[in-house]
């Protein structure tokens, strides 16, 4: 991520489309400022020990060095979105509480985050896990500022995305290609494919106002370029078929 | 290319120390139109048959209705679909005409006191029509179920299925066919099974067929790729609080040895994770 200016800079901003970039501390604040970010985003996790290993502090000071992002955010009218990682299961501490989750989403809403999305780091969660820790989360934060983002590592993305939106909520993470895990959760790999939720959206009558096939072009420029095969299903079927549905 | 008959049987045998209480042996179709499945006979001969577990096979018309009792079959399994062309392309006739070729399967069983499931596909999607009506499903299972099928399995036969149309679909059916007789047989070629999975079920079926690693398609519906992997769904399962009774570490092994065998990635992900931990 060395090149995070130059990404920024370089890029085609539209109108009507955010462009938000993580920024773990003040420093990195500033920096995303200076390179023209209008929305940042800042993580904390429902666990100690991934927090340790992720950011090699705790819970209790990752927050803390948050306020100060979310202090000069404020001041700049730079809308603040909180991540909580961890939130079904930590591939260090195995089971996370749900209510642990609520007490940092709860932290990072009343900082100032105007969303929190809750992530299934480690792909772990099912749709018992999700309905549980949602509903402790729920109690905590008006369901309009919740958001899920939930990793495909067994299988159970979709499934927990369909759990989710069945109890309200409306914002869902996802990556083209199902590309990305993290560097620091051994095992995890890969976001849920964007192609894959949108194809379920569409399906439930869901007006999401995404092109799938401008979708999977992109899904395919990427793969092409990484030399990797991509994780999203409908890609594949679309692929096989010779035909996109 | 065709798996050796040693490792089918070794493939349901393991299967059949996993906890799982139905497993579908084999097909007696006929070895001209589906080759793969020509050693029905040994396979069916051939596996340990558990107390407790039920091993259902295909039949397809009377002729492998009664090759099956030959072979032990104590149960089997007959096959229409909601659409036409399907049909035509799948077993060469029209619905109508193939379910008359059940009513003889359907007597012969009756008389032998055989339980017969009926498997509807294209439930949610056909690969030449397109579009399923919902009304079309409902109006095949019904049909069905009332020749004496006890179960009716719908399948999503080319994985093309949502939630929305899962629900859709389900809903209409379940007007004709008590939820108590009907299973689901999701395909995840669109990465959509557990999804529709767990609608069926919070719509109150509570069947659902998988295949190991998630192996398996359809040589007539081009492109299918892949039943739902059963280790993907039993984690599912699990994690909803329900006792399946399966054990999904025997069950992963399993997969494990089918892939080696077959020189193939399994399709689960659970297993993919597993290995990587």
């Amino acid at each position: 991520m060395a090149d995070h200016k130059e990404v920024m800079r370089g890029i085609k901003r539209h109108p009507g489309v955010q462009y938000p970039v993580l920024t773990p501390n003040l420093q990195g604040f500033h920096s995303a400022i200076a390179a023209g970010a209008t929305e940042v985003s800042v993580f904390g996790a429902a666990s100690e020990s991934f927090s340790k290993m992720n950011i090699n502090c705790s819970i209790e000071e990752s927050i803390e060095k948050f306020e100060e992002v979310t202090k000069s955010a404020r001041n700049m009218n730079i809308p603040v979105r909180g991540y909580v990682s961890c939130a079904l299961g930590c591939p260090y501490e195995g089971n996370v509480i749900p209510d642990k989750v609520a007490e940092v989403s709860k932290r990072l809403y009343s900082m100032g985050c105007y969303e929190i999305s809750l992530g299934d780091t480690i792909g772990v969660g099912t749709p018992g896990s999700m309905k549980k820790m949602l509903e402790a989360v729920m109690k905590e934060i008006p369901l309009s500022a919740l958001a899920v983002h939930c990793h495909d590592t067994y299988g159970q993305a979709l499934a927990n995305i369909l759990t989710a939106i069945q109890m309200g909520v409306a914002v869902v993470d996802s990556s083209v290609a199902g590309l990305g895990g993290c560097p620091y959760a051994r095992g995890a790999t890969g976001n849920v494919a964007t192609e894959d939720v949108i194809y379920m959206l569409n399906g439930l009558g869901i007006n999401t106002g995404v092109n799938l096939y401008a979708v999977m072009e992109a899904g395919n420029f990427i793969c092409t370029a990484l030399n990797k095969k991509t994780n999203s299903k409908v890609a594949q079927a679309s692929f096989n078929t010779g035909t996109s549905n | 290319n065709v798996v050796p008959t040693p490792v089918k049987i070794n493939l349901i045998n393991m299967l059949s120390e996993t906890g799982l209480q139905v497993i579908e042996a084999t097909s007696f179709v006929s070895p001209k139109w589906v080759p793969q499945m020509a050693d029905h006979t040994e396979v069916m001969q051939g596996i340990n048959k558990l107390p407790g577990i039920s091993y259902p096979v295909l039949t397809p018309n009377l002729k492998g209705f009664q090759a099956a009792v030959a072979a032990g079959a104590k149960e089997v399994s007959i096959f229409g679909a909601a659409s036409e062309l399907f049909t035509k392309k799948n077993i060469n006739c029209t619905i109508e005409e193939s379910l008359e070729r059940f009513d003889e399967v359907m007597k012969a069983a009756r008389e032998a006191s055989i339980p017969v499931r009926g498997y509807v596909s294209c439930v949610l999607g056909c690969p030449y029509e397109g579009k399923i009506s919902a009304a079309k499903v409902a109006e095949v299972s019904k049909k069905m179920y009332s020749m004496g099928c006890y179960e009716i399995s719908l399948g999503d036969t080319i994985g093309v299925g949502t939630p929305g149309s899962m629900k859709e679909m389900l809903t209409v059916v379940m007007k004709e066919v008590p939820v108590g007789a009907l299973a689901v047989h999701c395909h995840d070629t669109y990465g959509q099974a557990l999804a529709n999975i767990l609608v069926a079920l919070q719509m109150g079926v509570s069947v659902v067929d998988a295949s190991v690693a998630g192996l398996g398609g359809c040589p007539y519906a081009q492109g299918a790729s892949g039943n739902v992997a059963t280790e993907d769904l039993v984690y599912m399962l699990n994690g909803l609080g329900i006792h399946t009774g399966v054990d999904l570490q025997k069950l992963m092994d399993t997969g494990t040895f089918i892939c080696n065998a077959l020189n193939r990635k399994t399709n689960s992900k659970v297993s993919q994770a597993s290995c990587r931990l």
